[in-house]
């Protein structure tokens, strides 16, 4: 019982991929509307981000803080990039479901 | 021990949190489990000893990007597959969320000495003052990047979103340039007395 309760590098990257796999799910299961993806794609990255932290922690050094902040940065840059596409394809068609996006195929 | 604790609230809140984000059926509703989530792995970082990027995941997360998704689901008025419900039916809901919020901080900050003391093994300095330092040396190419990464965003969020306003007047150089005096001057001869009036 005490073991369980030392935490090492495994149980964060246990969680990390939950939380990947959880996202994940969410962009595949998800037919409704492209918010929910957006957000979903938000979840795997807070995922990688906490890998990167987890093995930065648990290698002594800082780089994996760094990068994570990059991939922090990446990350606010997409959800702003994938809203306004959003709002632009609300605007043409007045729906944002996945299914009437789906003839975006040129 | 209480890090062990801590790691299981956070990875079980942030756990359900996250299944919450995907399986819910309002949008505003996913918008605020995603800011439960980014709270706890904001607490997830302070016991990994990466406060710095706790606070920025909190303001930049918790804050900005969540606005940016509330702002941009009140905007486009969702028609969800459900009926709209009184408020009545979102309060036990809000308030609980609200509650496991509350807890964890109250909890955060009672452990706070302890987590700080085991996480602060990982940098020798102070985590903002090493992660600067690395950030503005080591790792320089890739902030820049980073910074055009911000740059394009801001750019292509504001082309992609901008509407041409409709009535408006306005000077069209290239119109003015290309009149010439000749296509639209003419000089007429007009005797004496023959004139308009």
């Amino acid at each position: 019982m005490g073991n369980l309760f030392v935490i090492g590098l495994g149980h964060y990257l246990a969680l990390a991929g939950l939380l990947f796999v959880v996202g994940l799910m969410g962009v595949v299961m998800n037919r409704r509307n492209v918010i929910v993806w957006l957000m979903s794609i938000e979840v795997m990255l807070l995922a990688a981000t906490l890998n990167l932290v987890a093995f930065s922690h648990f290698s002594g050094g800082i780089a994996g803080q760094a990068f994570a902040m990059i991939v922090l940065t990446v990350a606010a840059a997409e959800s702003a990039i994938g809203l306004a596409i959003l709002v632009v394809a609300f605007r043409h068609r007045d729906e944002i479901a996945v299914s009437g996006l789906a003839d975006l195929k040129g | 021990m209480i890090i062990g604790a801590l790691f299981y609230l956070f990875a079980l809140v942030l756990i359900a949190s996250a299944v919450a984000v995907v399986s819910v059926r309002q949008p505003v509703n996913a918008v605020l489990f995603l800011i439960l989530c980014f709270f706890n792995a904001a607490g997830l970082f302070v016991l990994l000893g990466a406060e710095f990027l706790a606070f920025i995941l909190l303001i930049v997360y918790g804050g900005a990007v969540a606005v940016l998704f509330l702002f941009v689901v009140m905007m486009l008025d969702v028609k969800g597959d459900v009926p709209r419900l009184p408020l009545k039916r979102f309060l036990p809901l809000s308030l609980g969320v609200g509650a496991v919020l509350l807890v964890q901080v109250v909890i955060m900050a009672a452990f706070w000495p302890e987590a700080h003391a085991v996480t602060s093994v990982a940098a020798d300095s102070e985590n903002t003052k090493a992660l600067g330092r690395v950030l503005y040396t080591d790792f320089i190419y890739p902030f820049q990047v980073s910074g055009l990464v911000l740059l394009t965003a801001m750019i292509g969020a504001i082309v992609l979103t901008q509407r041409e306003p409709r009535g408006t007047k306005r000077q069209n150089v290239q119109a003015q340039l290309d009149r010439r005096a000749e296509d639209v001057v003419t000089l007429r001869h007009v005797e004496s007395g023959k004139g308009a009036l």
